[in-house]
């Protein structure tokens, strides 16, 4: 006998995944990038 | 694109086509989800679990075109030694990861109502989960040859690049895996040319598609843009001590 299950949880479940992964994914690169390029500029002057 | 391959001549191009790409690509995506998420309607046999698709569909796509990248890549860094190859092969590993382990989550999470299990041992989950051990495998050897050519004052050795043209060979294998064996997933429902998807999910589809494309583009670009800058950064400090620098980043970038 199957279970009954609640689709929308599992569409919900994957969703916070899938866009939680790439924000972070993103904000992790943008910031990494900036802090970089920041490093670089301040090697530059010294 | 082999003059693309001039770091000072990316970087001019890359400063203002990473926001570009991010910004494009973020709204793209979000259009795409909500659209996906809200407007189209549900699937007469899958029912609402459908949506987990617009997600689904991209992020595989995604893991496999990181490691297309980082082939490609790796072809041009052992046959041109172009300076940017393995910088943009580096790049691409991290989000090709990300992407190859949100589809495979998403994957398990669609296959929990659809199928009555979160995991099955057939052709295309298998092949997708050795899709990301080879990202993880080939971060931590490309990590290991920067530390190794930079303490010889070099950049990244040529052993990421052979084991990125060699795990390649499992791009073919993920793709055909439905069609070669008689597997749990379904045959793929876009192919040249033709779609077995009704309109109502293709558009969706589609936008997602390019939204997290464009997305992927613009990641692929920041972190090329903080790997040369790194670079630099060292670069100058060794010139500074007079150690020799990297063939890479021995240039001074006009801003």
């Amino acid at each position: 006998m199957r279970e009954a299950v609640d689709a929308w949880t599992f569409v919900m479940a994957a969703y916070a995944v899938g866009v939680g992964a790439t924000l972070g994914l993103v904000a992790w690169s943008w910031l990494t990038m900036r802090r970089a390029e920041a490093r670089r500029d301040q090697s530059r002057k010294r | 694109m082999h003059g693309f391959a001039n770091p000072a001549r990316f970087l001019r191009i890359a400063r203002w086509l990473t926001p570009l790409c991010l910004g494009i690509g973020l709204v793209v995506t979000a259009l795409a989800l909500g659209w996906g998420l809200f407007l189209s309607p549900a699937e007469k046999l899958q029912g609402e679990t459908v949506r987990i698709m617009y997600l689904h569909v991209p992020t595989a796509w995604l893991g496999m075109a990181g490691w297309i990248g980082i082939a490609g890549a790796s072809f041009a860094q052992l046959v041109w030694r172009h300076p940017l190859a393995g910088i943009a092969a580096r790049a691409c590993a991290v989000p090709g990861a990300v992407f190859t382990a949100v589809c495979l989550a998403t994957g398990s999470i669609w296959g929990r109502p659809a199928w009555g299990t979160w995991w099955v041992w057939d052709g295309r989950l298998t092949s997708m989960l050795v899709l990301l051990f080879l990202y993880l495998g080939w971060i931590a050897l490309a990590r290991a040859s920067e530390d190794a050519g930079r303490g010889a004052g070099q950049g990244q050795g040529a052993a990421p690049a052979i084991f990125g043209l060699l795990g390649a060979i499992n791009i073919p294998i993920i793709h055909y895996s439905v069609l070669w064996w008689n597997t749990q997933h379904q045959p793929p429902s876009i192919t040249a040319g033709k779609s077995a998807i009704a309109g109502d999910f293709l558009w969706p589809l589609l936008l997602a598609m390019l939204g997290f494309t464009l997305v992927f583009a613009g990641v692929v670009f920041a972190r090329m843009r903080a790997i040369l800058a790194d670079q630099q950064a060292e670069a100058r400090l060794r010139r500074k001590a007079g150690a020799p620098g990297d063939f890479a980043t021995d240039f001074e970038p006009a801003f």
